[in-house]
């Protein structure tokens, strides 16, 4: 009896660790200028304003910021789906040679460093003219996120039926079509989970878009691109923008992230 | 086009299928990974060494150097306990488990640099916890001046610890699941204790779980940069920092690149390391 109550006091102490720091930036950024100027800080939300908040959207680069992410997020979503699938269904479906060298050299680029990669790339998007666009920073993305896509594909495409399509294919349906109609719709909750991934990754990622971008940043780039000269409430307020969409993601993906654990550690 | 696939036999259909996939991880791992080689030293006139003579003649060098090695040796095993404690709580199933484990997890898709500035909330001069510690009629404290620098870095520890734990969490409460309770249930029955049946049944169990996160996580506390820059700035420099320095503020690509080299030397040294380490083990177990 004594250990399930240490047991419900543990959770809540550590849920308050985790859940307060989240709790105060949104108060912070929610908070109207004059009241982040007092000393000590409130900390209940009495006075509550969108001040800070919209100062900050107004901010130069900050809406445009906004898009890039979102048309950069989506297309990296798109590209690391169109190249990742057919690579997830090969490596779950045939036993080809190289399967087992290939599935190692995915393992090992998540070795590879963001840093090794941007600056050559910088280099090579600057000699071939796409520096400084949503595209480069899209190819960039695409790359982080292409080896976990394939690999958590075709841990999702295992779990689908081979029968099933097998017997679509006797009754005159081609591969494809055997594909699209009898794999793909069972194996969706799992890309759509693996496609939600792929969009935090890129969401999140600071120092590659920071890097191959001068004014077409991410909206992250353009916050670390301004985090020294830019006033306490504008970084707090761009605190609140990165970390609102984490919660939506996480609630949406909740139910999944185990059994993704679980089926890529295998 | 599928229906000559078949024809052909399944090899090729599968070559096909990865070819794509090999075709951009070539042009955007290989060829950058040369590039790079070729731009820390390759000089106008041939091979040269003067990039990376100036990375080592930098003092911020070996101070992001030691910085981001200590950081990995101080977060890594506070983390591990951590999310250990966290995932036996779970285990434990406690009331409003879901909402528990949502609150934990939501970090994972939060990123350094807003990790950095939730943190700065909490820790700059006048934020919550000078005000908190004010109301409590303690007085306030310079947690992030770089004349304290072991507050720095417990700050910096403190929002890693924060934002990176949650991906361990995943992967221990993944393996947990593994575990089957009867082996659990059998050794208490035979009257052991909790301790006991931590340290020689779910540990053991958990071994390949807690493998895959040491090396993952090593290899990401290596990457950390945001969360230091947003909280202190350039007190408390870390080596990819140390590249976007380089790159953006002082202009040289090629120093940058000796150092990104660097970082990608340690993250093949750690994870090699770890793995033969691993591989080690068992066979000595016998």
């Amino acid at each position: 009896m004594r250990s399930r109550l240490w047991v419900q006091v543990g959770c809540i102490a550590l849920t308050l660790f985790m859940g307060i720091p989240i709790y105060l930036i949104a108060l912070a950024a929610l908070s109207s200028r004059k009241s982040l100027n007092q000393f000590p800080l409130p900390l209940s939300p009495t006075r509550l304003s969108g001040e800070t908040m919209s100062t900050f959207l107004r901010s130069t680069g900050i809406v445009g910021g906004l898009l890039n992410s979102l048309t950069i997020g989506l297309s990296t979503v798109v590209l690391a789906l169109v190249i990742g699938l057919p690579a997830g269904y090969a490596v779950s479906r045939y036993a080809f040679r190289g399967r087992d060298p290939y599935q190692i050299v995915l393992l090992l680029t998540r070795a590879l460093p963001i840093v090794v990669l941007s600056v050559p790339l910088a280099r090579i998007f600057l000699d071939t003219g796409l520096y400084d666009t949503t595209y480069g920073v899209t190819l960039l993305h695409t790359a982080l996120a292409l080896p976990t896509t394939i690999l958590i594909t075709s841990a999702i495409f295992l779990g689908v039926s081979r029968e099933q399509e097998e017997a679509a294919m006797i009754f005159g349906a081609s591969p494809l079509t055997a594909f699209v109609r009898i794999v793909v719709p069972q194996a969706l909750p799992g890309i759509a989970a693996s496609a939600i991934f792929t969009f935090v990754l890129s969401w999140n990622e600071v120092l590659g878009a920071s890097i191959l971008t001068l004014n077409r940043r991410t909206l992250p780039a353009q916050v670390f691109a301004t985090l020294a000269d830019s006033p306490l409430a504008f970084r707090f307020a761009g605190g609140l923008a990165l970390v609102l969409p984490a919660l939506i993601f996480i609630a949406v993906v909740r139910r999944y992230l185990l059994n993704m654990w679980s089926t890529t550690l295998r | 086009m599928p229906g000559r696939l078949r024809r052909r036999g399944r090899p090729p259909a599968a070559v096909l299928l990865i070819t794509p996939s090999l075709v951009f991880m070539t042009a955007l791992f290989l060829w950058p990974l040369v590039v790079g080689i070729a731009q820390a030293f390759g000089g106008p006139d041939g091979p040269t060494t003067a990039y990376v003579r100036r990375m080592v003649d930098d003092p911020y060098f070996w101070q992001a150097t030691r910085d981001t090695a200590l950081l990995i040796v101080v977060l890594i095993p506070l983390q591990f306990a951590l999310a250990l404690t966290m995932a036996l709580l779970l285990r434990e199933r406690p009331k409003f488990a879901g909402l528990h484990f949502y609150i934990w997890v939501v970090p994972l898709a939060i990123s350094d640099l807003a990790a950095g500035l939730v943190w700065l909330s909490i820790f700059t001069d006048r934020g919550y916890l000078n005000s908190v510690l004010d109301h409590l009629g303690i007085g306030s404290y310079s947690w992030l001046s770089f004349e304290n620098p072991s507050t720095m870095f417990l700050a910096v520890v403190v929002a890693e610890l924060w934002r990176s734990t949650s991906l361990v969490l995943v992967i221990v409460v993944a393996g947990l699941q593994g575990v089957p309770r009867d082996y659990d249930e059998a050794a208490a029955v035979f009257g052991a204790t909790y301790r006991q049946r931590l340290r020689y049944v779910i540990l053991p169990q958990l071994r390949p779980s807690l493998q895959v996160a040491l090396i993952l996580r090593t290899i990401l506390a290596l990457e950390a940069f945001a969360v230091a820059q947003a909280l202190t700035g350039r007190n408390f420099p870390l080596l990819v920092g140390e590249t976007y320095q380089w790159y953006y503020t002082l202009q040289n690509p090629n120093v940058a690149t000796a150092i990104a080299l660097v970082v990608l030397t340690l993250s093949i040294v750690a994870a090699v390391g770890y793995l033969r380490v691993m591989r080690q083990r068992p066979e000595m177990k016998g």
